[in-house]
């Protein structure tokens, strides 16, 4: 039996009337690549809000790394914050320092490594995000958009995290550096064996780079699994998600694939 | 917990265990320090990494540039290598950074002569950019003269309502003090000389003549400079006023040039406000302190005090307007991507207004003066 990493079990969350998950429950296993998938105004980032600990849900239960993160006090849940990686949709940088300080602040805030080290550790994980250290003296507003989000994974992983989390890590980006940058995913999931948990609606990265996933639907879990698991139910949601265009070539790639290999 | 131990004999051997986590590093990296005078200089040595519980990619790091370190005068051995250790070793060589790293946490102090040329050039560089919105203003202005449908009502209004309408209960608060402070400070000297009556001359003249308009002056500067300036720069932030001119809505006209002309009809009549409650101050402090009655006091106000005081201190208004306005609007302009930027280029507006209104009033005292008004 696979360890789990997270386990979200029977969530409901409500804001005043407004009911977003009605009951929501689904596992994510260690060391694999999960994905929250849904439609627009699905919960999707409320739910990654609270796995994250910026919101609470008003009922059901998580949790993460066998720690109840809705039980648990401030510093049970600093202490597990530290073991999580995070990347912001737009990137986050701190606006104000430069590639380098982004990185080095969490160091320099947490440990008390010397200076040299700091920048060693540093440099490598710039190196392991595929920048250059000519990028380190840069400020955010001075990068593209591919490379911010690649500092953005650069700072999540500075503090060796055990859980990453990404909402919607190649919006915005050209084909070509979303696929660098799915790919870089996977690479550092091989390389360092995380839990990566996606927020996605990108049909490539669905394809390419989620072990398992979670569908969100009308407040509920519409079906998880393996992307096969997944194609087979009929919910609608999925059925027109799956059945646009995109989806429908890829699919059709993979058949042909499969029947050649 | 020990997590580098020595052993020296035939066989110089460091011992590695524990947890090599990037919350126990500063830990490792002290101890490492601590033995390094004890280490053999030449000859060979072992490390062993059989005890080592748990390592991550910053341990490994670490481990890599010790190894590193220590083979430029020794030959170094690794024993008790785990599977799951020498992957990670594999994948961090790849990563390491081979050359000397320099730290950037801190940012080098630029020099004061640096920095005295930085500002001028700076300083002339924003002077520069702020002739240019002055005849962009002009040129605007001139258009709005010569076709008055231009101009847009509803932003104007509304710029009105926020430089003007609510600047009142503040303005009403701070022209009454200063009246009564006036006022008080007087009565106490005239009383010694028995001119009790003077106090008329003296409130009446330096309230509606010069601390009227500086004190309204002060306070438009500290409520709409910094609004102007935090509007517009937010819009430059979202890219609103990028967004404003593809559609073909020129900013100058659409956001500048209401807020401008909206503080230049607001000046006189917030001063002119500020006149009465400051002169009314003037009064409640005469009538209490002095027994001069409210009808002596106007009485002798009108026949002591020139009209020309009263409207030097309007014709002010509108140029103190000018200026606080286009400041807080070029400040806006300025803003930068970034977060910070806001909050910088607002307060140097406010500072920068405030400034340039008391300069202005010291050009009036001096010119007035000469012309003997």
């Amino acid at each position: 039996m696979k360890e789990s990493a997270i386990e979200v079990r029977n969530i409901e969350t409500r804001f005043g009337n407004a009911v977003i998950h009605k009951d929501v429950s689904f596992t994510i296993y260690s060391g694999e690549i999960y994905g929250l998938l849904g439609g627009s105004g699905s919960g999707k980032t409320t739910l990654f809000r609270h796995l994250l600990m910026l919101t609470r849900p008003s009922k059901g239960s998580i949790r993460v790394l066998n720690q109840d993160i809705l039980n648990s006090n401030e510093g049970e849940a600093n202490a597990l914050r530290r073991r999580y990686g995070v990347c912001f949709q737009s990137g986050a940088l701190f606006t104000s320092l430069t590639v380098f300080q982004n990185i080095a602040v969490v160091l320099k805030e947490y440990t008390a490594l010397s200076d040299k080290l700091i920048a060693d550790i540093v440099y490598a994980k710039l190196q392991m995000v595929g920048l250059n250290s000519k990028a380190a003296t840069l400020y955010p507003s001075e990068l593209s958009g591919g490379m911010v989000k690649r500092v953005a994974l650069a700072r999540a992983l500075v503090m060796d995290p055990k859980l990453l989390f990404l909402d919607e890590p190649t919006s915005g980006l050209d084909p070509i550096s979303a696929e660098a940058f799915d790919n870089l995913i996977l690479t550092i999931r091989r390389l360092l064996g995380l839990t990566v948990v996606i927020i996605t609606h990108d049909i490539d990265t669905i394809f390419n780079v989620l072990d398992r996933m979670v569908v969100l639907a009308d407040g509920r879990t519409a079906a998880e699994g393996t992307l096969e698991d997944v194609l087979r139910h009929d919910h609608k949601f999925i059925q027109e998600f799956f059945g646009s265009n995109r989806a429908l070539n890829r699919l059709s790639m993979r058949s042909r694939h499969g029947n050649q290999g | 917990m020990d997590f580098i131990v020595f052993q020296n004999g035939p066989q110089p051997t460091l011992i590695l265990k524990g947890c090599w986590t990037l919350s126990n590093l500063s830990a490792i990296e002290h101890a490492f320090k601590a033995l390094r005078p004890a280490l053999p200089t030449k000859g060979s040595i072992f490390i062993n990494c059989m005890d080592i519980e748990e390592i991550d990619t910053a341990a490994m790091l670490f481990f890599i540039q010790l190894r590193r370190e220590m083979r430029l005068s020794l030959k170094v051995s690794v024993t008790g290598v785990r599977p799951e250790f020498l992957r990670l070793f594999r994948v961090m060589l790849r990563y390491c950074p081979a050359g000397p790293t320099h730290n950037l946490l801190q940012q080098p102090v630029p020099d004061t002569l640096y920095r005295i040329g930085k500002t001028a050039i700076n300083g002339f560089h924003d002077l520069l950019l702020f002739l240019d919105l002055i005849g962009r203003i002009c040129m605007n202005l001139a258009r709005s003269l010569i076709h008055p449908s231009t101009v847009r009502i509803q932003e104007l209004a509304v710029n009105l309502q926020n430089v003007g309408v609510q600047a009142l209960p503040i303005i009403a608060l701070s022209a009454m003090l200063i009246g009564i402070v006036i006022a008080f400070q007087s009565a106490v000297q005239l009383k010694n000389y028995g001119a009790n009556i003077f106090i008329v001359d003296m409130v009446g003249i330096s309230i509606p003549r010069e601390l009227s308009p500086l004190i309204t002056a002060i306070v438009v500067a500290g409520r709409s400079a910094s609004a102007f300036t935090a509007q517009i720069g937010a819009m430059r932030v979202t890219d609103e006023l990028d967004a404003m001119k593809t559609l073909g809505f020129e900013p100058y006209r659409f956001i500048i040039l209401p807020r401008i002309l909206a503080t230049v009809i607001a000046m006189p009549l917030l001063i002119f406000f500020s006149n009465v409650i400051g002169i009314y101050a003037g009064i409640l402090v005469s009538s209490l302190q002095l027994n001069i009655s409210p009808a002596q006091f106007l009485e002798r106000l009108e026949e002591a005090v020139s009209v020309r005081h009263y409207v030097i201190g309007l014709i002010k208004g509108p140029f103190f307007a000018l200026a606080i306005s286009s400041i807080g609007c070029f400040r806006g302009l300025q803003v930068s991507k970034n977060t910070q930027s806001i909050g910088r280029y607002t307060t140097i507006s406010v500072v920068n207004s405030i400034f340039t209104v008391i300069l202005i009033d010291a050009l009036f005292s001096v010119i007035l003066t000469e012309l003997d008004l």
